[in-house]
């Protein structure tokens, strides 16, 4: 009895200190100021002509597909103890050579698929600069990506002219903007390449050297773990992502804004995973953390504006959700409420025996 | 096969030349040896924008490049002191905007110039020390904390005001950027400097003494060695660091003093992507990002390398604007691969 | 001495971490002019204790008297603040600084403009005079000077406060006989000034030559306090340990007369294999079921030597046959394509990934071997753990622990159980027996032996020549970075006669003495 109960009180413990339980808390919370706010935000509408779903829930999921790409490559690249800053800039050069592309061509779906690829092709090669930076150069991880980050906006600038290009092509929209089933194709995408890589990196042993190299790089290089391909291999993968959230972003409105496409995303992605529980110091990560701190910052994105606030004003809101977690996180806070409790836990004690 | 017997290199504490090796000297050196580099690549911009535009080596050209740099110097200062100790802050920029809407603000509502000012700079100091604290009692990240505070400035400035918040012509703060003419040279030919000048200058050089000529400055330098060392070495690590993140702070506030003062207004956007300028002004003057190894000094000349960069862009008027992030880019990428490349052959030489 | 009350006096200390009682009601005094050593295995509580005393770890229960006066630590700067000063085994200094910088950090001299350098330099020259070490340059970066050096200097750091209390935690762990000699001077002489010295050390010989008084630890529990002079060896060891010690002579006994004759190709053969700096050009052969001794002094280029052999370090120079083959090894992943395993001296940076469970540590490299997209399934894993978990004997056998919260010495097994797993034919054990209890040791030490007579080729390298002298067939001696001479390994080869070698170093640069 007793130790069924110790048991239960245990895996509370393990969940309580589970930082990505504190992102689905701070998800519920500001669901729930939104409901209070308007009782109806939580409906879900089924447009019967079209099949799609529609409501504030699926704009949330749609705007979350874009961070969550990002978020999921800054995970692999914190895990290894590094950084990339430069997913946002990358997010506007996939975003520029799309819509470059597609600009000239005639709008079918060959054009479409190749305008994927090659956008795609040059986030990852991007990515894989980075990469190289990182592991043959020996640069720290800040840097390289910072100097990427300056010189991808630039890039993307070159690419269209310094214009903000914009396209036609239905098929490339799709992936923005179409349904399967009800739900946003984008989502949907979003949540097959983030089990794709869960799966690639918990079934085989990468995330296990991953950790390795974050947690002790000479260490693991005398055990023979390949920390340069490794390295070059997730910033090239950081790339990758960047690029799809950056194709995920333009196409919705199949247009590149030089300036705003991804700016500052790179901040979100680094909150997102942060808030997933992963330590920017590398080793233990999570994906499905990185996930849900994603939404979290898609969730709040959204109340903002629903709230009727300025948008320019919804930074101070993430440093509030940003402080709240880490004072949840801190030793200190969490001795406080310890000691509380056993506080508490004595005077019980001396009430029953009085 | 000719075996050379060398005495191992300083692994006995036997009787030791009195006089330092060259390979120790310029061992000593070689860590200032990016900052040297920095300064020479600097000379030589000015060199070849002399020779290829002109009107570079002249007063007017110069003391322009110090007056609308200040703030950029006085932001990298205080960055040289987060990073020495391994640390690093996001929030400068940010703190800039809510400083100088906020003095802006409260100026045109009438109250004191001065006032106006102090409560600017406290800004700056309230949210370093948010920082601090952050970092140093509760084990938040460096990058996290300051991101937070980065945010919440940002936010803050977005509440007050979203749009171009003017200074009053009349307001008393805009004397702060009083051009004083120190050479009258012909036409507008002058050198020029104004208090906001005077300010980086000063706290350049009280930068430059806190960190060589008091116990705090060291501690900074230790800290970056080791942060472990110096604890256990009974150094006030706690207290110095909450100190450096206040400082940054502070010098941000002031820094949105003199950018305000010059520019006569301030707005919710202001100095978005200062924090990355000043990082790259610091990195390229030869101060790790790991810590422990910088100058203040270096500091600002990479400040002045990344303002006369703008320069000549400007005046060569055939590279298109959109090139410039990739040319500072290329730049911070060059000065880093130069470092690195210090490094090594300085270890190489230790083991040869 | 005893009609002095001590300076320092802890009664019924006790320390908890989460799960573990590390120590328990331990009394300790010292007092002014006597050098005390405290003595235990490791996890016995003694870096505890130190940490008690220098204000590291916070007391739960008991009492900490300084010179009378009940003190209660908030930090290192209290304890520094009532006179105790410590340096500590790692040497915790900042390597970025210079010597003269490190040795009056916190304490510089200032003047009216802040720090006065020229001041602050000539105190810093002071303190080295006092040490002996008025040669050194104060003025030279500290990432420039061997570990040895770094250490006197974190000493000559500890003397700036004139502190009445000086903590060694085994200091000489680095330092070779001459430096030890040196250090030991400077300890007698501060010993003389009336100084209180807290020695920790494993090396039994520097106990009797520099100690007045010995407490002993084990487990987290007091054993007891003793004048030094009325404690012998055998005593003290058992005092320390209890059982294990006979285990230990039995094994070297046995090995010892193993006697390998090495037939056919050598598994492995270099040929001026070298590094500039750190390894001149070495030939050497080694043969399968073969135990090679690298017997040398700290610093003699064994340990990089072990280095070039696994590609850990790049060679700029010689050849390495492998199985016959001209063979490029040029990292520690092309080394374990090839069979070679290598534990490295510096178990807690190069070895165990702490963060990780016993589990993962132990299946890394087989893993890192097979390349991460060929995963070991949870069932080969469990296996592989499973054997060598028992094995080895590793304590506790929880393969989901996170390995640092492991003894030392059940750390190196799970590391030696890493290495074993890649099933190398050639298994490099740099100091694998290093600063863990005697038990591990001879467990170890057994499995070494097991090893080679399973076929395996083995490179031992350790600082206890004894240790080395009962395990390998083959030794060589190692001096300056070079090879000095090779052993067969027999009856009539002792730690002696290796000494003898050492000291007697140029006569015979190759000869095999028979």
């Amino acid at each position: 009895m007793t130790d069924v109960a110790s048991r239960l009180a245990a895996k509370r413990g393990a969940i309580v200190r589970n930082q990505a339980f504190w992102g689905v808390v701070a998800i519920v919370l500001l669901l729930a100021i939104n409901v209070i706010s308007d009782p109806g935000y939580l409906s879900i509408g089924y447009n019967s002509e079209t099949g799609h779903l529609s409501g504030n829930l699926i704009d949330i999921l749609r705007a979350s597909a874009p961070i969550l790409m990002i978020a999921v490559g800054m995970c692999l690249v914190v895990a290894t103890g590094g950084i990339d800053l430069s997913v946002g800039s990358i997010m506007v050069v996939a975003g520029a050579v799309s819509m470059e592309l597609l600009s000239s061509m005639d709008g079918t779906t060959g054009d479409a698929v190749l305008t994927l690829a090659v956008a795609l092709g040059i986030a990852t090669a991007l990515g894989a600069v980075n990469g190289v930076l990182v592991s043959v150069v020996g640069l720290q991880p800040f840097i390289s990506t910072l100097v990427m980050m300056l010189a991808g906006r630039g890039i993307a600038k070159v690419i269209t002219g310094g214009q903000n290009t914009t396209a036609d092509n239905d098929s490339f929209a799709w992936l923005a903007n179409g349904y399967i089933v009800g739900v946003p194709v984008v989502f949907l995408l979003a949540i097959v390449i983030v089990v794709l890589v869960a799966l690639l990196v918990r079934r085989s042993a990468l995330g296990l050297m991953l950790e390795a190299i974050g947690m002790d790089s000479r260490a693991s290089r005398l055990a023979g773990v390949k920390r340069r391909n490794l390295q070059l291999t997730v910033y090239s993968a950081s790339g990758l992502l960047a690029g799809i959230a950056g194709v995920f972003a333009t196409a919705s409105v199949m247009t590149v804004d030089v300036s705003r496409t991804g700016y500052q995303l790179e901040l979100d992605a680094i909150l997102a995973v942060v808030i997933g529980g992963t330590s920017l110091a590398g080793g233990k990560f999570s994906i499905g953390g990185a996930v849900i701190g994603g939404l979290l910052i898609a969730t709040l994105d959204k109340t903002v504006v629903f709230l009727g606030i300025p948008a320019s004003a919804t930074p101070a809101f993430k440093a509030i959700v940003i402080v709240v977690l880490c004072l949840l996180q801190s030793e200190r806070v969490r001795s406080l409420f310890r000691h509380r409790r056993a506080l508490r836990a004595q005077s019980q004690k001396e009430a029953v025996a009085a | 096969m000719t075996v050379t017997t060398r005495p191992p290199t300083g692994s006995a504490p036997g009787p030791a030349p009195s006089r330092r090796s060259l390979a120790d000297r310029l061992g000593a050196r070689l860590s200032a040896l990016p900052t040297v580099a920095a300064l020479l690549i600097f000379v030589g911009m000015i060199i070849y924008g002399e020779a290829a535009y002109g009107r570079i080596v002249q007063f007017s050209t110069l003391s322009n490049l110090l007056v609308n740099n200040s703030h950029l110097i006085i932001l990298a200062v205080g960055l040289t002191f987060v990073i020495l100790t391994g640390g690093i802050d996001l929030s400068v920029g940010a703190v800039i905007a809510f400083s100088s809407v906020a003095g802006v603000m409260l100026a045109n509502a009438g109250w004191h110039p001065a006032a106006a000012v102090l409560v600017m700079v406290l800004i700056g100091s309230a949210l370093g020390l948010v920082s601090g604290v952050l970092i140093q009692y509760f084990g938040v990240q460096p990058f996290i904390a300051t991101l937070a505070t980065m945010f919440l400035a940002r936010g803050l400035a977005s509440m007050l005001s979203t749009v171009p918040e003017r200074l009053a012509d009349d307001s008393s703060i805009r004397e702060l950027a009083t051009q004083l003419k120190i050479i009258d040279g012909d036409k507008v030919n002058d050198l020029v400097i104004t208090p906001g000048v005077v300010a980086a200058v000063v706290i350049v050089v009280l930068g430059f003494l806190v960190l060589h000529r008091t116990r705090f400055g060291r501690t900074v330098y230790a800290i970056g060695g080791s942060e472990q060392s110096a604890t256990l070495m009974g150094l006030p690590v706690p207290a110095t660091k909450l100190g450096i993140y206040v400082i940054s702070g502070t010098l941000a506030g002031i820094a949105a003093v003199v950018y305000t003062s010059r520019l006569g207004s301030a707005q919710n956007i202001t100095g978005i992507g200062w924090e990355l300028d000043a990082i790259a002004a610091v990195v390229i003057g030869g101060t790790l990002l790991t810590g422990g190894t910088g100058f203040v000094l270096g500091s600002v000349v990479g400040a002045l390398v990344l303002g006369l960069m703008n320069v000549l862009i400007t005046r060569d008027g055939g590279i298109r604007p959109e090139m410039t992030t990739i040319i500072t880019g290329g730049i911070l990428l060059v000065f880093v691969i130069l470092q690195r490349v210090l490094a090594a052959r300085r270890r190489a030489e230790q083991q040869g | 001495m005893t009609g002095a009350p001590p300076i320092v006096e802890m009664t019924g200390i006790s320390i908890s971490f989460p799960g573990v009682k590390a120590l328990d009601a331990v009394d300790f005094r010292l007092f002014p002019g006597e050098v005390h050593t405290l003595m235990g295995e490791n996890g016995a509580g003694k870096s505890t204790l130190i940490k008690a005393l220098t204000g590291v770890y916070k007391i739960d229960e008991g009492r900490i008297l300084v010179a009378g006066e009940e003190r209660h630590f908030g930090g290192t700067a209290d304890a520094q603040a009532a006179g105790i000063a410590t340096v500590y085994q790692e040497v915790n200094l900042c390597a970025n600084l210079s010597i003269g910088e490190n040795v009056m950090l916190g304490h510089e001299v200032r003047g009216p403009f802040g720090i006065n350098w020229k001041a602050t330099h000539r105190a810093a020259a002071e303190v080295l005079a006092t040490l002996g070490l008025e040669q050194l340059d104060l003025r030279r970066p500290l990432d420039t000077l061997s570990l040895a050096i770094q250490q006197l200097v974190a000493i000559s750091r500890a003397m700036v406060t004139r502190p009445k209390v000086l903590i060694l935690d085994e200091p000489t762990s680095s330092l070779d006989a001459n430096e030890v000699a040196n250090l030991f001077t400077v300890i007698r002489r501060l010993r003389d000034q009336g100084v209180a010295i807290l020695f920790v050390t494993h090396f039994l010989d520097q106990v009797y030559a520099i100690s007045d008084r010995i407490t002993v630890l084990r487990n987290g529990g007091f054993v007891g306090e003793y004048p030094t002079r009325e404690l012998d060896r055998t005593t003290l060891i058992s005092k320390m340990i209890g059982k294990d010690f006979a285990t230990l002579r039995s094994l070297g006994s046995e090995r010892q007369s193993h006697h390998y004759e090495p037939r056919g190709e050598p598994l492995l053969r270099t040929e001026d294999l070298g590094r500039k700096g750190s390894s001149e050009p070495t030939d050497l052969e080694l043969h399968k079921g073969e135990v090679l001794g690298l017997a040398g002094l700290l610093g003699s280029g064994r340990t990089e030597l072990a280095r070039l052999l696994y590609g850990a370090d790049k060679p700029d120079s010689g050849t390495v046959w492998l199985r016959g083959k001209k063979t490029d090894i040029h990292s520690p992943t092309a080394a374990l394509a090839h069979r070679i395993a290598f534990s490295s001296e510096n178990r807690r940076d190069e070895g165990v990934i702490r963060d990780l469970t016993v589990r993962e540590n132990l299946v890394l490299a087989v893993q890192a071997k097979r390349g991460w997209f060929r995963p070991l399934s949870r069932k080969e894993q469990d296996a592989l753990v499973r054997k060598y978990l028992t094995e080895l004997n590793v304590r506790p056998a929880d393969p989901e622990r996170p390995i640092k919260l492991l003894s030392g010495g059940n750390q190196q097994k799970v590391l030696l159980g890493r290495w074993l797993a890649t099933e190398p034919d050639l298994l490099i054990l740099d100091e694998p027996t290093r600063g863990i209890d005697v038990g591990a040791k001879a467990e170890i030490q057994a499995a070494v032996a097991a090893l080679a007579a399973k076929g395996v080729a083995v490179v031992f390298i350790s600082s206890e020549l004894e240790e080395v002298v009962r395990l390998s067939d083959r030794i060589i001696v190692m001096k300056d970075h070079r090879k000095l001479a090779e052993l067969e390994n027999g009856p009539h080869v002792t730690a002696e006669t290796i000494v003898a070698v050492i000291a007697d170093e140029g006569d015979d640069e190759e000869g095999d003495s028979e």
